[in-house]
């Protein structure tokens, strides 16, 4: 039997400013990554330390995740689909630099993309199936076809798929949380239309 | 060795991105892994890294680390002991 999916939520974060299906919910003309990532931690009023000691990517996993499950009853179960164009770059370079002195084992265990993926999971307490893609582009179909075979699997009862994409301090985030709650259908149109959606400077090779 | 011990709550504060965190919050005698201030393995590295660029020690058995990093006041006792700079 068909199932249906339907994007139940979704956050962009971007240029400063961060959207919600609903509305924009937090803006900021702050330049410097650090100062804008501290100032979100700090609005959505969140206590978790461990949180500064994170890479950037992973704060801005953090962040999007910390939005969209807010107030929402999340299952351990819920899956992780994520992909992006730079991989670990910001920080893979941040470490390079480091090995020149005394090399940081703090930033070294950031040096993979998927250990965001870890830290959202400690974070919301996961214990589920993850993915972290690296492609050229925002790639709907494949987000739409791995999150799909997850759900009508059974393998997951929702899904948290999207973009998570940091290069030279330029940041490009769009995630949404997949389930069979109706609301926008989950198809690779819908995904392109929300990702590119004052999205004038998409990151990727496109 | 007073000063070594404020000196070493700000380097481990900034070492370890205790953001939240003033050397004020930490007590000299304070545990800084389990209950105390609650570090991980990855802090204990950190702590190992802090040690040879601050103060020229190079610590070569690993098992050695758990009575340093007691606490502030283990960590200053072992470097005034053994500093090389």
């Amino acid at each position: 039997m068909q199932q249906d999916f339907y994007i139940k939520d979704w956050v962009k974060i971007k240029s400063g400013k961060v959207f919600n299906s609903k509305n924009e919910i937090f803006s900021s003309s702050e330049k410097d990554l650090n100062t804008f990532l501290k100032s979100m931690y700090d609005f959505l009023e969140l206590k978790y330390p461990k949180f500064h000691k994170m890479d950037n990517l992973s704060k801005l996993g953090i962040l999007g995740t910390e939005i969209l499950f807010r107030g929402k009853e999340i299952s351990a179960d819920t899956a992780l689909i994520f992909s992006n164009n730079a991989s670990s770059l910001d920080i893979d370079k941040k470490f390079h630099e480091s090995i020149s002195g005394f090399a940081s084992p703090a930033l070294f265990v950031y040096t993979l993309p998927n250990i965001v993926l870890g830290e959202i999971s400690i974070k919301f307490k996961l214990q589920s199936e993850n993915a972290f893609f690296v492609s050229e582009s925002f790639d709907a179909e494949l987000l739409k076809n791995y999150s799909e075979s997850l759900l009508t699997s059974g393998k997951a009862p929702e899904v948290l798929c999207g973009w998570l994409d940091l290069e030279n301090e330029e940041y490009d985030v769009f995630l949404c949380l997949v389930s069979q709650e109706i609301n926008i259908p989950f198809s690779e149109e819908n995904l392109k239309k929300i990702y590119f959606a004052e999205n004038e400077k998409p990151t990727g090779r496109t | 060795m007073k000063n070594l011990q404020a000196e070493l709550k700000e380097s481990i504060i900034e070492q370890l991105n205790l953001e939240d965190m003033e050397p004020g919050d930490i007590k000299n005698d304070e545990a800084l892994f389990g209950d105390g201030l609650g570090l991980d393995s990855i802090d204990a590295l950190e702590l190992i890294v802090l040690l040879e660029k601050d103060y020229g020690i190079k610590l070569t058995d690993p098992a050695q680390s758990r009575e340093i990093f007691k606490s502030v006041n283990s960590m200053a006792e072992f470097i005034e002991a053994n500093r090389t700079k």
